[in-house]
C-alpha cells in the first residue's frame, strides 16, 4: 500500500517539540505579570508583577531562540519541502493581514474622533444640544489643541516626519536591492544593502525618539493630552514598535547572511522579514498622510 | 465515489510512532491530539460557564436578592458570556477543525503543527488568568461580556488589567489557530481536492478563519484602548478629552458581530455534512451553500451597529445598518431551504447526530426570526437590552452552535474513539435537551417583551412566574448535559460497540475511508480525489 | 419553597394557554399609550406574523419529509441536488418580504427621530443609580431615586405592588404635548426607557441624545434603566406621571415656588445650629437614600469597589474634616464618587457628613454645620 502515488512528494510532519508549550508559558507569565505590573504601577504600590513580566520575557526569548534554532537546523538539513515553504509564506501573509487589521482599529479611532466625535462635541449633526448644553464654548477643530475638558496642547508639525518618510521609503528600496542581490547570488551586494537598510531603520527610530522628546518637552503633547495626543502616540508608538521588531528581524537576517545562510530557493525567513518591513513602511506612509499632513 | 486512499499503516517511518505519557499531550504536533485537547478543554469550559449560568438562574428564580450580591451577579453574567463564547464554543470549533479538516482534505496534518500546539496551550493560561481575576479585591470583571466603556475603564475594578491581558493572549491563540486552518486549506489539499469539491465543513471553516484573522486584531486594539483609558489617562472613550464612549461600541461590535458568525458558520458546515448523510441524498445546492456562506461573512462586516440602535446614531446610519442586517436573512434563508430540500424525498433515519441536526435547523431558524425582528430599528428600541435579546442569542448559540457541536460529537465520536456512542443514552440526552432548552429559553421571549431588562439580579413582580419556569428549565437542561458527559466518557473508556470505518450508511467524505479510530497519522502520501466529495 | 413550586406549576399552565391569562400575565409587547408606541406594536406584530408564516411553511415542509421520506417506510432516496429555478425563487422572495418589512420601519424610525417643534424640553441625566430631571424654561430640577426599600429587596419586608418600579419623585409631563427629552449621563452609560412610550435612549456621558413623546392619556408610566451601569443597575427605575396640561402648569409653578422657598430657607438656616440628634437623624435618612447603595447601609462598602467608611479613611481621621467635606461636596474625579454639591442642600450635606463621622462606631464626636459647608464652598471659590 505504501507505494502510494509516486508523482507526489511525501508530506513532512515536524517532530513534537517543547517550544510551543514554553511559548504558552511565556505568554501566560507576560500577561499575568504585565497586568499586575500595571495595577501596581498605577496604585503606586510594591509588588511582584514586574518579576513575572521579566520572567515571561526571558522565557519568551529562550523559546524564540530555541524554536528558531530547531527550525534553522531542520531547514539547513533540507528537511523542508516546497509545500512547507508555501505554508510558511501563506502563514506570514495572513499574519501581516492580521497586523493590518490591528492598525485599522487605531486608524478607525482616529477617523471616528476627527469626523464624528469632535464635531459632535462641537454641536454637529444630531448633537446640537451636546455642544450647546454640555460644552458651550468648545471649538471643534483638528488637531484638537484644546479638549472639551480644557487640556491644551500643540499640534505636531510635519517637517521631521517628512524626512522620516523619505528615510523609510528609501529603506524599502534598499531592502529590495538586498533581496535582488540574494536572488542573483550577489552576496556582497546583499550584505551591503541589508546593512544600509538596518542603518536607515535605526536612524528612523532615533528621529522618532527625538520627536517624542520634542513633543513632551516643547509642545506639551503627551499621551494624556486628549484624543489628538492619544491617537498620535498610539499610532506612531505601535508603528515604532513594529519598526523595532522589523529591525530586529533584519539584524537576525544579517547575522544569518554572514553565516552563509539562504539561497535562491531557501530564503523564507529572509523574505518574511522583507515583507514585514514593506508592510511597516506602507503603514507609515498612510500614517504620515492622516496623522501629520491632513 | 472513487478515491485512492493511502492510509500508510505500516510503520516504516520514524514519525509514525505514537509518543506516550504526559509528554505526548504537552509537546504534540499531531492534529488529532491537539483536536482532542481543544475539545476536552471546551467541554470543561462549557461546564464551568454553565455552572455560572445556574448561579444566575438560581438568583433569578424568585424576585428579591437571595443568593448572591448584585456585584457578584454581574461578575457571573460577564464571566458566563466570556467563558461560553471564548472558552466553550470557539475552542470546540477549533478542535473539530483540527480533527476533521486534515482528514477531510486528505492532508497528513495541519500546515503548521507546532504553532498549532502553541495556539492550544495558550488557552488554559488565558482562562486561568481570567478566572483568577475573580479572586482580586473587588472581584472580577463585572461589566458584561461586551465591557462597554466607561464602565470597564474609569468605573471598573483592578481586575480589568487581568481581563485585558487575558483577552490579548486568547486573541493571539485564536489568530494563530485561524492562520493554521486557512493555510492548511489553501495549501494542504490532496490532488484533485479542488475548492469546489471541499466538504462544506471545510468551506465554512475557511471563511470563519478569514473572519477570525480580520476581527480578532480589532478586539486586541479595543482592549488596548480600554487599558490605556483606565491606567494611562488617555481619553478614547471620554468626552472631556475629545473621545466618545460610543466609539468603544463601534470598535467592539466591528469585532463582535463577525464574532457571532464565527460561532455559527462552522455549525452550518457540520449540519451540511450530517443532513445528507442521514437523508441518504446529496446536499442540495452545494454551490449556493458556499456562496451564501461567503455572503454572510461579507455582510457581517457591515451590520455591526445593529447592537447600537439606541446609542443615538443619526437616522441614516441606523437605516443603513438596519437594511444590511435584514439582508443577511437572504443567504441564511438559502441555507435553511437547502437543508430542507436535502431532506425532501430522501430516505431519512434518526440517529443521534441527525436528531441534533434537525433540532438545530428548527431552533436556529427561530433564533434567526427573532434576529430579524431585532433588526427593525424602531422595534429594537423596545427589545434592546431585554430578555428578548437574551432569548434570541441563546436560540442561535445554545440550540444553534452548541447543538451542532453535539451533533458533530455524536457523528464523529466513532471516528475519534473507535467506539459507537451509546445510542440509548444519546437519544435520552437529545430528548431531555431539546425539551428543556425550550422550557429554558422560549419563555425568555415573553419576559423580554413584557419589559424585563437583561443583566439584572432582581426584577419586578410581574416577571416572577416566567422566571421561575426559565430557571427550572435551566437546571433541567444543565443536568441533561451530564448524560452527554457519560456518553463521551464511555467512548473514551472504550466501552460499547466497536465502530466500523464508516458507521453511518449514507456518510460521505474522506474521513470515512480510513479505519476507526483514525490512525495516528492519516495520510502520509496524499490520496487522489477524482470525484466531488461532499 | 412550596409557594414557588406552586408558582411554577401555575406558570406552566399559563404558558400553555396564553390567551386565557393574557390579562394577568403580560406575554407580549405593550401597546403603549402614544401613537408611536402603537405603531411600534403594530410593526412588531407584523414582523412576528411574517416570521410565523415563513416558519410554518418551512417547518411543515421539514416535518412532511421527516414523516413521509423516512427510510423505515422503505422509500428510495431521490438523486437530485440542484435546481437553479427554485434557488433563484427562494433568494428573491425573502428579499421582497424584507423590503415589505423595511418600508414601514423606515418611515416609523424617521418619525421617532424627529424631535423638532417640541412644546417642552426636559434634560434627563443618569448617574449611578438615579435620574436627574431638569426642566428647560422653568427653574425646576430634582433627583429621582428608587423608593423601594432595601428591606424589601432582601426579603425582610413584604414586597409592594410596584416593587423596584417606584421612585420618590417621578418625572411629570403634560399630556397632548410634544415633550422632548435630552438624555445624558454623569458617569457610565445608562439608558432611559419607558416601554409605554416606546422611548429608549442611551444616556452617554458627555453627549446628549434626543427623544420625544406625546402622551394622550394621563397616567403613571413605569420603566427602568436599560443599560448595564454597575452594581445597582437593577435598582434604577423611571417613573413618569402624565397630567392634563392645566394640571401640569399648576404643578410646575407650584414646584418652582416650592424650590425657590426651599433655597431661601436654606440661606436662612445657614445661620442655625442643628443639634447632634437632629444632624444624625437627617444624616441617616440622606445616607440611606443617597450613599448606602455604594457604601452600604453598614458603612462597610464593597471591598475593592466602594471604600468602607466605618472605622477607616477620612471619616475617622480627626484631621480629615476638610477632606471629608471636599470628597462629598466635589466628588472624586475619575471615580464613581460624584459631587453632591448641587444634589444636596447644605443642611443635608452637613448632616450626612456628621452622620458618617459618628455612625457605626466611628464616634469622632465631630459636628458639622451647614455653615461649615457654606464656608468650605466659599473658601473653595476664592
Ligand atoms: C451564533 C450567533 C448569532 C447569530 C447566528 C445571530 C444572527 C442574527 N442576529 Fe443576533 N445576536 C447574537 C448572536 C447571533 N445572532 C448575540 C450573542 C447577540 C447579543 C449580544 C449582546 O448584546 O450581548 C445578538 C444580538 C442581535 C441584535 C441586537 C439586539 C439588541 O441588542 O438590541 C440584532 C439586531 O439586529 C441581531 C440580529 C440578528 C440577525 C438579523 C441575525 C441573522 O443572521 C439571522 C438570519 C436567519 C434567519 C432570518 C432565519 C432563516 C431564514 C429564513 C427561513 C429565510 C426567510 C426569512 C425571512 C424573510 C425573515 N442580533
Ligand atoms: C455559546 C454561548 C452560551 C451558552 C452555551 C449559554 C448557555 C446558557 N446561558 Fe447564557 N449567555 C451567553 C452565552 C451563552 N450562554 C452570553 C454571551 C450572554 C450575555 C452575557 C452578558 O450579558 O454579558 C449570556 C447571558 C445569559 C443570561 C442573562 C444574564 C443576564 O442578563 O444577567 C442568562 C440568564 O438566564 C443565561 C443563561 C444561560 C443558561 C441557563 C445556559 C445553559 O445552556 C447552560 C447549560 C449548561 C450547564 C448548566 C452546564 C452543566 C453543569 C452542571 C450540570 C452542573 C454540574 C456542575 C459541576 C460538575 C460543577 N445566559
Ligand atoms: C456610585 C457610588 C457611590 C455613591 C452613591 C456614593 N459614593 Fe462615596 N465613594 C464612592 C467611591 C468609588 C469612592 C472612592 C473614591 C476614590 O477615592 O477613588 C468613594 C469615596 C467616598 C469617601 C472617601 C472615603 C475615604 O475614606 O477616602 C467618602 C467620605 C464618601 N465617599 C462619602 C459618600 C457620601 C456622603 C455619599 C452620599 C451622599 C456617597 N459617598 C455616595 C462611591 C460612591
Ligand atoms: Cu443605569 Cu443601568
Ligand atoms: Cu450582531
Amino acid at each position: 500500500m505504501s507505494s502510494g502515488n509516486t508523482q507526489h512528494e511525501k508530506y513532512y510532519v515536524p517532530d513534537s517539540s517543547i517550544w510551543p508549550l514554553v511559548g504558552a508559558v511565556a505568554l501566560g507569565l507576560i500577561a499575568y505579570g504585565a497586568a499586575h505590573y500595571v495595577i501596581e504601577w498605577s496604585n503606586q504600590e510594591a509588588g511582584f508583577g514586574h518579576w513575572f513580566l521579566l520572567a515571561g520575557i526571558v522565557v519568551l526569548i529562550v523559546m524564540l531562540v530555541g524554536w528558531f534554532r530547531d527550525q534553522i537546523n531542520e531547514s539547513q538539513q533540507g528537511l523542508y519541502s516546497a509545500q512547507m515553504s508555501r505554508s510558511y509564506r501563506q502563514g506570514m501573509s495572513w499574519f501581516i493581514f492580521s497586523e493590518v487589521m490591528f492598525f485599522l482599529a487605531f486608524f478607525g479611532a482616529l477617523f471616528y474622533a476627527r469626523m464624528i466625535a469632535v464635531p459632535w462635541l462641537g454641536g454637529a449633526s444630531n448633537n446640537v444640544m451636546t455642544g450647546e448644553v454640555l460644552w458651550p464654548g468648545f471649538e471643534a477643530i483638528w488637531p484638537l489643541t484644546t479638549t472639551p475638558g480644557g487640556i491644551e496642547t500643540q499640534a505636531m508639525g510635519w517637517g521631521l516626519p517628512l524626512i522620516n518618510t523619505l528615510i523609510l521609503v528609501t529603506s524599502s528600496v534598499t531592502l529590495h536591492f538586498a533581496h535582488h542581490g540574494l536572488e542573483h547570488g550577489k552576496r556582497g551586494a546583499l550584505k551591503l544593502w541589508l546593512a544600509i537598510t538596518i542603518a536607515l531603520g535605526l536612524i528612523f527610530l532615533s528621529l522618532q525618539i527625538y520627536e517624542y522628546v520634542h513633543a513632551y518637552r516643547d509642545l506639551g503633547l503627551t499621551l494624556q493630552s486628549g484624543i489628538y495626543g492619544n491617537t498620535f502616540f498610539m499610532l506612531t508608538g505601535f508603528h515604532g514598535l513594529h519598526v523595532t521588531l522589523g529591525a530586529i528581524m533584519l539584524i537576525v537576517m544579517f547575522a544569518r547572511v554572514l553565516k552563509g545562510h539562504f539561497s535562491k530557493d531557501n530564503q523564507f525567513a529572509f523574505e518574511a522579514s522583507v515583507w514585514y518591513w514593506h508592510f511597516v513602511d506602507v503603514v507609515w506612509v498612510i500614517l504620515f498622510l492622516f496623522v501629520y499632513i491632513l | 465515489m472513487s478515491t485512492v486512499v493511502d492510509t500508510h499503516l505500516d510503520h516504516d517511518d520514524h514519525h509514525d510512532h505514537k509518543p506516550t505519557g504526559i509528554k505526548r499531550w504537552l509537546f504534540t504536533t499531531n492534529h488529532k491530539d491537539i483536536g482532542t485537547l481543544y475539545l476536552l478543554f471546551s467541554f470543561l469550559m462549557f461546564f464551568v460557564g454553565g455552572t455560572m449560568a445556574l448561579v444566575i438562574r438560581a438568583e433569578l428564580f424568585q424576585p428579591g436578592m437571595q443568593i448572591v450580591d448584585p456585584h457578584f451577579f454581574n461578575q457571573m453574567t460577564t464571566m458566563h458570556g466570556l467563558i461560553m463564547v471564548f472558552g466553550a464554543v470557539m475552542p470546540a470549533f477549533t478542535g473539530l477543525a483540527n480533527w476533521m479538516i486534515p482528514m477531510m482534505i486528505g492532508a497528513p496534518d495541519m500546515a503548521l503543527p507546532r504553532m498549532n500546539n502553541w495556539s492550544f496551550w495558550i488557552l488554559p493560561f488565558a482562562f486561568i488568568i481570567l478566572m483568577s481575576s475573580m479572586l482580586m479585591p473587588g472581584g472580577g470583571p463585572a461589566f458584561g461580556w461586551t465591557f462597554y466603556a466607561p464602565l470597564s475603564t474609569t468605573y471598573s475594578t483592578d481586575s480589568t488589567a487581568l481581563f485585558v491581558f487575558a483577552i490579548h493572549i486568547m486573541g493571539i491563540s485564536s489568530i494563530m489557530g485561524a492562520i493554521n486552518v486557512i493555510v492548511t486549506i489553501m495549501n494542504m489539499r490532496a490532488p484533485g481536492m479542488t475548492y469546489m469539491r471541499m466538504p462544506l465543513f471545510v468551506w465554512t471553516w475557511f471563511i470563519t478563519a478569514f473572519l477570525l484573522i480580520a476581527v480578532m486584531p480589532v478586539l486586541a486594539g479595543v482592549v488596548t484602548m480600554v487599558l490605556t483609558d483606565k491606567y494611562f489617562a488617555t481619553s478614547f472613550f471620554d468626552a472631556a478629552g475629545g473621545g466618545d464612549p460610543v466609539l468603544f461600541q463601534h470598535l467592539f461590535w466591528f469585532f463582535g458581530h463577525p464574532e457571532v458568525y464565527i460561532m455559527i458558520l462552522p455549525s452550518f458546515g457540520i449540519v451540511s455534512a450530517i443532513i445528507p448523510a442521514f437523508a441518504r441524498k446529496p446536499l442540495f445546492g452545494y454551490a449556493s451553500m458556499v456562496y451564501a456562506t461567503a455572503a454572510i461573512a461579507g455582510l457581517s462586516f457591515l451590520v455591526w451597529a445593529h447592537h447600537m440602535f439606541t446609542t443615538g446614531m443619526p437616522v441614516f446610519a441606523s437605516l443603513f445598518f438596519m437594511y444590511m442586517t435584514m439582508l443577511i436573512a437572504v443567504p441564511t434563508g438559502v441555507k435553511v431551504f437547502n437543508w430542507v430540500s436535502t431532506m425532501w424525498r430522501g430516505a431519512m433515519t434518526f440517529e443521534p447526530p441527525m436528531l441534533f441536526a434537525l433540532a438545530f435547523v428548527i431552533l436556529f431558524t427561530i433564533g434567526g426570526f427573532s434576529g430579524i425582528m431585532l433588526a427593525l430599528t424602531p422595534v429594537d428600541y423596545q427589545y434592546h437590552d431585554t430578555y428578548f435579546v437574551v432569548a434570541h442569542f441563546h436560540y442561535v448559540l445554545v440550540s444553534g452552535a452548541v447543538f451542532s457541536i453535539m451533533a458533530a460529537a455524536y457523528y464523529w465520536l466513532p471516528k475519534w474513539s473507535g467506539y459507537m456512542p451509546n445510542e440509548g443514552l444519546a437519544k435520552l440526552h437529545f430528548w431531555c435537551s431539546v425539551i428543556s432548552v425550550n422550557i429554558l429559553f422560549f419563555p425568555m421571549h415573553f419576559v423580554g417583551l413584557a419589559g424585563m431588562p437583561r443583566r439584572i439580579p432582581d426584577y419586578a413582580l410581574q416577571f416572577a412566574d416566567i422566571n421561575a419556569v426559565v430557571s427550572v428549565g435551566a437546571f433541567l437542561f444543565g443536568f441533561s448535559q451530564l448524560i452527554f458527559l457519560a456518553v463521551v466518557l464511555k467512548c473514551m473508556a472504550k466501552q460499547g460497540d466497536k465502530a466500523p470505518a464508516k458507521p453511518w450508511e449514507g456518510a460521505e467524505g474522506l474521513e470515512w475511508e480510513v479505519p476507526s479510530p483514525a490512525p495516528y497519522h492519516t495520510f502520509d502520501t496524499p490520496p487522489t480525489i477524482e470525484e466531488p466529495v461532499r | 419553597m412550596k409557594a414557588s413550586l406552586y408558582r411554577v406549576l401555575c406558570a406552566a399552565l399559563v404558558l400553555m394557554t396564553p390567551a386565557a391569562y393574557a390579562q394577568t400575565l403580560q406575554l407580549n409587547l405593550t401597546r403603549g399609550v402614544t401613537d408611536v408606541s402603537q405603531s411600534v406594536y403594530s410593526l412588531h406584530m407584523y414582523a412576528f406574523y411574517v416570521c410565523a408564516v415563513i416558519g410554518v411553511i418551512v417547518f411543515a415542509a421539514m416535518f412532511w419529509s421527516m414523516f413521509r421520506h423516512r427510510k423505515s417506510r422503505g422509500v428510495q432516496p431521490a438523486k437530485f441536488h440542484d435546481n437553479v429555478k427554485v434557488e433563484i425563487a427562494w433568494t428573491i422572495i425573502p428579499f421582497l418580504i424584507l423590503i415589505a418589512l423595511a418600508l414601514p420601519a423606515t418611515f416609523l424610525l424617521i418619525d421617532m427621530e424627529d424631535t423638532d417643534d417640541s412644546d417642552l424640553t426636559v434634560l434627563v441625566t443618569g448617574s449611578q443609580w438615579r435620574w436627574d430631571y431638569e426642566y428647560f424654561d422653568y427653574d425646576v430640577r430634582y433627583r429621582s431615586n428608587m423608593a423601594t426599600m432595601r428591606e424589601q429587596v432582601y426579603g425582610n419586608l413584604e414586597k409592594g405592588q410596584n416593587y423596584l418600579l417606584e421612585v420618590d419623585r417621578p418625572l411629570v409631563i403634560p399630556t397632548q404635548r410634544k415633550v422632548r427629552f435630552l438624555i445624558t449621563s454623569d458617569d457610565v452609560i445608562h439608558s432611559w426607557w419607558v416601554p409605554e412610550f416606546a422611548v429608549k435612549k442611551d444616556a452617554n456621558p458627555g453627549y446628549i441624545n434626543e427623544a420625544w413623546t406625546r402622551v394622550e392619556e394621563p397616567g403613571i408610566y413605569r420603566g427602568q434603566c436599560a443599560e448595564l451601569c454597575g452594581r445597582d443597575h437593577a435598582f434604577m427605575p423611571v417613573v413618569v406621571i402624565a397630567m392634563e396640561p392645566d394640571d401640569f402648569e399648576s404643578w410646575i409653578t407650584n414646584e418652582e415656588t416650592r424650590l425657590a422657598e426651599q433655597r431661601a430657607e436654606e440661606e436662612r438656616l445657614l445661620e442655625m445650629q442643628m443639634d447632634m440628634s437632629e444632624l444624625m437623624s437627617l444624616g441617616e435618612s440622606v445616607y440611606v437614600a443617597q450613599c448606602a447603595a455604594c457604601h452600604q447601609p453598614n458603612g462597610r462598602g464593597v471591598p475593592g469597589v466602594f471604600p468602607a467608611l466605618a472605622g477607616e479613611g477620612v471619616s475617622v481621621d480627626p484631621n480629615g474634616i476638610d477632606e471629608h467635606i471636599d470628597v462629598v461636596v466635589n466628588g472624586v474625579r475619575g471615580s464613581a464618587m460624584q459631587a453632591y454639591r448641587s444634589q444636596l442642600s447644605m443642611r443635608e450635606l452637613a448632616a450626612v457628613i456628621t452622620y458618617e463621622r459618628n455612625a457605626w462606631g466611628n464616634d469622632t464626636g465631630d459636628e458639622i454645620q451647614a455653615a461649615d459647608i457654606h464656608n468650605f464652598i466659599q473658601g473653595n471659590n476664592n
